[in-house]
């Protein structure tokens, strides 16, 4: 196996990893930011802290980087290479509409479309998609979302009769620890992915043995890239899940993250591990409902589980598409390299246009039509 | 096709005994911490919007306090080990 291809590999794999940083920012901080429990820029500092930390302290990383989805003989380095551009571009795409979704779920959907393309339909393992991906993806955040909604009404009732500004203070207290617990729950989960990835191609290239831990060059390469992206703030997603999906106050932003922070803890202590975007989305809307169900603007539900159903589907034809390049040999890999650049170069300069940042991220377009009449 | 309904059913049921308790005892402690406050701003000399007097307010934030960080320090503990 050439050097060159695994250079391009760990690249793209870092690079994914970046995205997977600024792209799940607003799982931990969106309603933090929102509620002003943390300043915008010291938000990202923390969560970006902690995420790089997470990703020291676990040192748990996975043995398959697919999870049995797919046939993993067949997985290569140029397998590799074009399931990580499909979840790069699906990642690119979600954040440019400011919709929250898994970057799990894009590198899976990445990496059957690469797989099927090496190995046709025989190499994918249907049943497992439908139990570790669409089951899991349907249920996530409905369960988020009941348990915030209970937990958000008893909060309600119980400091109705609180000092209004003990409470605020309080609450907001709580949910710099509820916050700060979601960004380091993600930092030991997401960046042990790429560290695997990462892993795994230099172990199909045969430059480390089977079964080698990641080397120490991996993990710092993998938690700083990872934290960097966090630290980008990815501004549009918080946008969404802070000041759009409903006017979130303090107390449910600290019942969202601590919802956030239970399921995500035991569905992953329990062996059955939820995606970490659809458990926080689900808990931000499941907050918004508990106060009253008619403050939720649905619509940006219906949207953001509309990407929830595309995630896997586009990230892997996406995936098939550069697999089916990439394997045609060198020309082809380079021809993926450019095209991918292009077009994550192109969603960014579209992005400017319309550019969300620190200053105006709590701004609020959205009229909160049925608050007004109450 | 196989769902692991149980472990679903598990993880639910775990994440919302968890949830609802620090939820809660955060929500008890702020009650009580209230108590003062709300004395001051009725100009009573009674128990305030808890209903405790001043000493037994803070005491009882303090113990909900500090179960929930007992609480909070387990799921750290997870995260790290």
């Amino acid at each position: 196996m050439d050097a060159p291809l695994i250079i391009v590999v760990v690249v793209t794999a870092l690079a994914f990893d970046f995205t997977n940083g600024f792209h799940d920012t607003a799982n931990a901080m969106a309603t933090s930011i929102a509620t002003g429990a943390f300043r915008p820029r010291t938000a990202v500092a923390i969560a970006a802290c902690l995420n790089v930390t997470g990703a020291f302290l676990s040192v748990e990383v996975a043995n398959t980087i697919s999870g049995g989805l797919v046939d993993e003989t067949l997985i290569n380095p140029v397998v590799i290479f074009a399931g990580l551009v499909g979840a790069i571009l699906w990642n690119l795409v979600t954040w440019f509409l400011g919709l929250p979704s898994s970057s799990s779920h894009a590198l899976f959907g990445g990496l059957i479309g690469a797989t099927w393309v090496a190995g046709g339909a025989d190499a994918i393992n249907f049943n497992t998609v439908l139990n570790k991906i669409v089951l899991p993806a349907a249920l996530a955040p409905v369960i988020a979302a009941l348990i915030a909604v209970t937990a958000t009404y008893l909060a309600f009732r119980v400091t109705a009769r609180a000092d209004a500004g003990t409470a605020e203070r309080g609450f907001k207290a709580a949910q710099r620890v509820s916050a700060s617990m979601v960004a380091l729950a993600h930092g030991t989960n997401d960046a042990q992915k790429t560290m695997g990835v990462i892993t795994l191609a230099l172990i199909t290239a045969g430059m480390l043995a089977p079964g080698s831990p990641p080397p120490s060059w991996v993990v710092l390469a993998a938690g700083l890239a990872i934290g960097l992206g966090t630290y980008m703030g990815g501004w549009r997603i918080i946008r969404t899940l802070g000041s759009r999906v409903s006017d979130i106050h303090t107390v449910q932003g600290f019942t969202a993250e601590t919802t956030s922070t239970a399921v995500i803890l035991a569905s992953t202590h329990l062996g059955l591990p939820l995606s970490t975007t659809q458990v926080c989305t689900g808990s931000i809307f499941g907050a918004g409902a508990g106060r009253r169900l008619a403050s939720v603007h649905w619509g940006v539900a219906g949207r953001i589980v509309l990407a929830w159903t595309f995630t896997l589907p586009a990230a892997a034809v996406v995936g098939a598409a550069a697999s089916w390049l990439a394997a045609t040999g060198t020309a082809g890999v380079v021809v993926v390299a450019v095209t991918g650049i292009a077009l994550a170069s192109g969603i960014y300069v579209a992005s400017r246009r319309t550019a969300v940042t620190a200053d105006n991220v709590n701004d609020r377009p959205l009229p909160a039509a049925v608050d007004a009449n109450v | 096709m196989h769902i692991d309904w149980g472990t679903l059913a598990e993880i639910a049921v775990v994440a919302s005994a968890a949830t609802v308790t620090v939820v809660l005892l955060v929500s008890f402690a702020l009650l009580a911490l209230s108590a003062p406050a709300g004395r001051r701003a009725a100009g009573r000399t009674g128990g305030g919007t808890s209903g405790l007097p001043p000493a037994a307010g803070t005491a009882v934030a303090v113990l909900c306090l500090l179960a929930a960080g007992l609480i909070v320090c387990y799921g750290l503990f997870l995260i790290i080990s």
